[in-house]
């Protein structure tokens, strides 16, 4: 499903970010992506989200490949993978149904499906209720559920979610954990980027990869830890 | 659906600075307008000139009517010759003392008459050219009994030398103002594209395809562009009223000028915000 091979991401002023990185994430994996600010995380999910593309190597997509995706291609990559934040990037001004029939339409559901569809998602993140708030009323832990309500329009293999609970409290850090779980056990892969190793520990049945200044130094799944 | 909403949303979330926009691109094609006006009288001007160039044979009085029938057969036939017309002596003196007034007793008194006889050339419309007049003068000057052919070759260049200037700096000034509009219509479109940065973020996030999100900012663009173009058009014909009624006497531009305007200014529009939107989703 995910698969880096020989990953390397070096950018012009800051020297590389990722080297030389390996790993494969299967169907219906849960993995944490752990270390410490600057070690490479959110890079790794950008070129997942192919929002980037590795100066070496290959990032391999459900199908896709970054060595050969084109530009004009990239949306079917996107509506593969689904993707969170930590800072939730809503819309603001608008409403929570709002947000999520906005990312329906421009991916084309046809208008007479929008709503249903944007209320069983609502309803799928715990939300049927805050369906007419505007963002702006809402709890950061409600919005990031927005925000994953809005990253399963496309219903995607994947949800990477970079930091999802770095804005929240622990009660609504618990309540996403939950629903991260959910979607996991109905057969949706997840990686999330985390540097909260109490929140891992919580978690040890999720598979943990652990990257250090750019290189993968730690691979749960392995019998022993990766070095560079 | 989507993009005609959206661009027209997009009118409405920002009236004044697509009005702005608008307002400008209609200034700067206001002056492609005026040059226009201009450049469409001018040629009136000049084609009521052109059709008054015309080749003068003048023959030798010996000549003897049989070699003057050859030579007005050999100049009819050329492809770029209208007419071709005999002036006799005679008719050439009554013409002088119709039109030269003037000098209307010197003729009377003479017993001479001075004027010779001659064969004017008339060429088709578009065949009025310097080279044209040069070979069919120069077609008659190869007969012996052929005193002169003029055609005012010193006011015939200038006159295409005129066209030449007027075709240039029509040419020269209308790109020069057109890309005006065009960086106004992209820098307004930058302007409303880093205002709905978020939603195009989001666009590329969920997996909308590029023409998806391109579609309402070109929509966008030239219906801005359209609305410039009308604008110029109002303000153009004002100035073409305003002249008309106090200082001279000028034509309207045709119709299709005007159409050809208004497509140029929608298509501006939509080309300057396709490469503002182009460059936008490049580096987000």
């Amino acid at each position: 499903m995910i698969k880096l091979t020989h990953v390397s991401k070096e950018y012009p002023k800051r020297g590389y970010a990722l080297h030389d990185v390996s790993f494969h994430l299967g169907k219906g994996e849960f993995a944490f992506l752990t270390g410490h600010s600057g070690s490479g995380k959110s890079t790794t999910m950008r070129l997942i989200h192919m929002a980037d593309r590795p100066t070496d190597g290959e990032v391999r997509v459900s199908g896709f490949s970054s060595a050969t995706v084109t530009e004009r291609d990239l949306w079917k990559v996107r509506r593969r993978v689904g993707m969170v934040f930590q800072d939730f990037r809503l819309l603001p001004g608008r409403s929570t149904l709002e947000n999520v029939s906005f990312a329906l339409e421009v991916t084309g559901t046809p208008q007479k499906a929008i709503q249903a569809k944007a209320n069983r998602l609502l309803t799928q993140v715990g939300l049927a209720t805050k369906a007419g708030a505007r963002v702006e009323e809402l709890s950061g832990g409600e919005r990031q559920r927005v925000a994953i309500a809005r990253s399963l329009v496309n219903d995607p293999y994947v949800l990477l979610a970079d930091e999802p609970t770095g804005n929240l409290d622990e009660r609504a850090t618990r309540g996403i954990m939950e629903l991260f779980w959910d979607l996991n056990a109905k057969g949706m892969a997840v990686l999330m980027a985390t540097h909260d190793m109490e929140l891992i520990r919580r978690h040890p049945h999720a598979r943990l990869f652990e990257l250090d200044q750019g290189k993968l130094v730690y691979d749960s799944a392995a019998t022993d830890s990766v070095t560079a | 659906m989507y993009a005609i909403r959206e661009a027209l949303a997009a009118f409405r979330r920002a009236p004044v600075l697509t009005g702005l926009s608008a307002g400008m691109v209609g200034l700067a094609l206001f002056v492609v307008g005026l040059f226009s006006l201009a450049t469409y009288n001018l040629r009136i001007a000049l084609s009521a000139i052109e059709e008054r160039v015309e080749v003068v044979v003048y023959l030798r009085d010996d000549a003897r009517q049989s070699e003057i029938d050859t030579l007005l057969v050999e100049l009819a036939a050329f492809d770029e010759v209208s007419r071709v017309t005999y002036v006799s002596k005679r008719d050439a003196l009554e013409r002088a003392q119709r039109e030269l007034p003037e000098f209307g007793q010197l003729f009377l008194e003479s017993e001479v008459n001075p004027l010779p006889q001659s064969l004017e050339v008339e060429l088709r419309p578009g065949n009025r050219t310097p080279d044209v007049v040069e070979r069919v003068s120069d077609a008659a000057r190869g007969y012996p009994f052929v005193e002169d052919a003029l055609y005012g070759e010193e006011w015939v260049d200038r006159l295409f030398a005129l066209r030449r200037i007027g075709f240039a700096s029509t040419a020269v000034l209308g790109t020069a103002f057109a890309m005006v509009a065009a960086l106004i219509i992209g820098t307004a479109l930058r302007i409303a594209i880093f205002a709905r940065r978020d939603e195009i973020y989001i666009m590329r996030l969920v997996g909308a395809r590029n023409g998806f999100i391109r579609r309402p900012f070109l929509l966008e663009g030239a219906l801005a562009g359209l609305a410039g173009a009308v604008l110029a058009v109002v303000l153009t014909y004002a100035t073409y009223r305003g002249v008309y009624a106090y200082l001279f006497e000028v034509a309207w531009i045709p119709g299709s000028w005007i159409g050809i305007g208004l497509l140029t200014g929608a298509l501006f529009g939509a080309a300057s915000s396709a490469i503002a939107i182009r460059r936008h989703l490049r580096e987000v």
